[in-house]
């Protein structure tokens, strides 16, 4: 992330003093050209937690959801709801995907995990409303099993039901 | 450049003895083991002249390397070691737990409490196998649905009913951890896999095959690591990352004995340790041959 801001930080000055002077571009288009490849590739390091700002990747088959991981812009938490801050499997995060605020379900970590539950390629989220309904019709990846018992536990008798994330599911494992 | 590329590569093939050091060390190593060797000890596991002296094959210590305890000098007790010992014969009394290697392709079924049959089977290949005793462990690798999956077992968990070997086979190098950075198709194994048949006194095939990476970034570096079983690493490192893969290896290891000693059981203790388990797990293995061989009952089910 700090390296990804420095280049925006270096790049931004620039930018800007040539949109001012507007001298000849033809000089300077090659490295601009340069520096907006670079903007788009991902410089930081793989986050191994789930915290404020980790990439994570939608995995139902929500518009939004679709839409952002097919532009190559995944969505990125900025808030987890537990007391840790750091969000592990089953957890609630607030995400900004497409200029938009969601919630959704961390159902796949990267992150080592326990004896005989699954760990994961990828973060995967499934977006959810504030009721806990998922926005998807379709989950098309695997879910582990743990989350049965760990979503049945969160969901209070009048608070949001979470556990209509698992009737979309299309596999356990 | 491409005269010091040429220069660097060859010399960094040929003098990259990097050895990952394992503290679960009964292995081994690739580069150390000549062929000869192997060549002995096939039939000595068959029963020749040689054989007719110790009972014990020489090939237990591949077969169950969680038996021989950790080498390192302060986490030894004797005492504990063989109570455990005890503890791993009754268990594989009770399951069926087969021999299998880094790289076989194994189904673990476990009895889950989340899942809806209460059981939960994961096919998957092996890709590391560490620690000893109760406590040895092993990690499945699959891609179901496009996803990459990993499940970390241990051996002797209570909660296993069953561990089926679906196909035996060994790989190049000690662990597979680098099929994480390589394309899914090479971690990809069929849910509904059949198990292949092997001869009992066939040797375990060694597969060969050589995984292709993806372009970095990659979890670890591999360049460092000397693999075998790895394809194209070279393609995508740089002239930096070569240079400091030569300076990070460590040609002198392999002739570092008392590293060697502190990391490996000597063959004096590992022969006390076999002679004690080797007539139990010799019977169990019997057994093993017997029940494959009685055609197993399956209950018919219902159809209507």
């Amino acid at each position: 992330m700090s390296r990804l801001l420095l280049t925006n930080l270096k790049t931004c000055p620039t930018t800007h003093l040539l949109s001012t002077i507007s001298t000849n571009t033809s000089y300077f288009t090659p490295g601009l050209n340069h520096v907006e490849r670079r903007q788009e590739i991902h410089l930081t390091s793989t986050c191994s937690e789930i915290r404020k700002l980790a990439r994570l990747r939608v995995v139902d088959n929500s518009e939004i959801g679709k839409r952002a991981m097919a532009e190559g812009k995944p969505p990125r938490c900025i808030h987890v709801y537990n007391k840790r801050s750091v969000g592990y499997i089953g957890d609630k995060v607030l995400v900004a995907i497409k200029g938009q605020m969601k919630k959704g379900i961390l159902v796949g970590l990267k992150q080592n995990q326990k004896l005989k539950i699954p760990k994961f390629d990828s973060n995967n989220i499934v977006l959810i409303d504030d009721n806990g309904s998922p926005l998807g019709t379709r989950i098309h990846v695997p879910i582990p099993t743990v989350l049965r018992t760990i979503l049945k536990e969160k969901t209070q008798a009048k608070g949001a039901d979470y556990t209509k994330v698992l009737a979309i599911a299309s596999r356990f494992v | 450049m491409n005269i010091t590329n040429r220069v660097f590569t060859t010399s960094w093939r040929k003098g990259n003895s990097f050895i990952r050091i394992v503290t679960f060390s009964t292995k081994p190593q690739a580069n150390e083991l000549p062929p000869f060797i192997q060549k002995q000890s096939q039939p000595n596991s068959t029963g020749s002249i040689e054989g007719r002296k110790s009972v014990i094959p020489q090939n237990y210590r591949f077969i169950y390397p969680e038996f021989l305890p950790d080498p390192k000098v302060e986490w030894r007790n004797p005492v504990r070691e063989k109570l455990e010992r005890m503890d791993m014969l009754d268990r594989r009394t009770k399951i069926d737990i087969p021999e299998f290697y880094v790289g076989s392709i194994l189904a673990v079924t476990s009895s889950d409490p989340h899942a809806a049959g209460k059981i939960s089977r994961f096919v998957g290949i092996c890709i590391h196998r560490d620690r000893c005793g109760l406590r040895a462990r092993f990690i499945l690798r699959n891609v179901i649905d496009h996803q990459g999956i990993e499940v970390r077992y241990e051996l002797y968990d209570p909660t296993i009913h069953k561990i089926e070997v679906l196909r035996l086979e060994k790989r190049l190098d000690d662990h597979l951890l680098y099929l994480r950075d390589a394309l899914p198709e090479y971690s990809t194994v069929d849910i509904n896999m059949e198990p292949e048949n092997l001869d009992d006194s066939a040797e375990v095939p060694i597969n060969d095959i050589k995984v292709v990476l993806r372009p970095r970034p990659w979890l670890e570096r591999w360049e460092r690591q000397n693999l075998q079983g790895v394809a194209n690493v070279d393609q995508y490192i740089t002239d930096k990352q070569r240079r400091q893969a030569l300076a990070h290896e460590k040609p002198w290891e392999k002739y570092d004995m008392m590293k060697q000693y502190r990391s490996s059981i000597p063959e004096e203790e590992q022969k006390e340790i076999f002679a004690e388990v080797h007539s139990q797990l010799h019977s169990l293995e019997l057994q093993r041959k017997r029940n494959k061989r009685k055609r197993s009952f399956v209950k018919p089910t219902k159809l209507a």
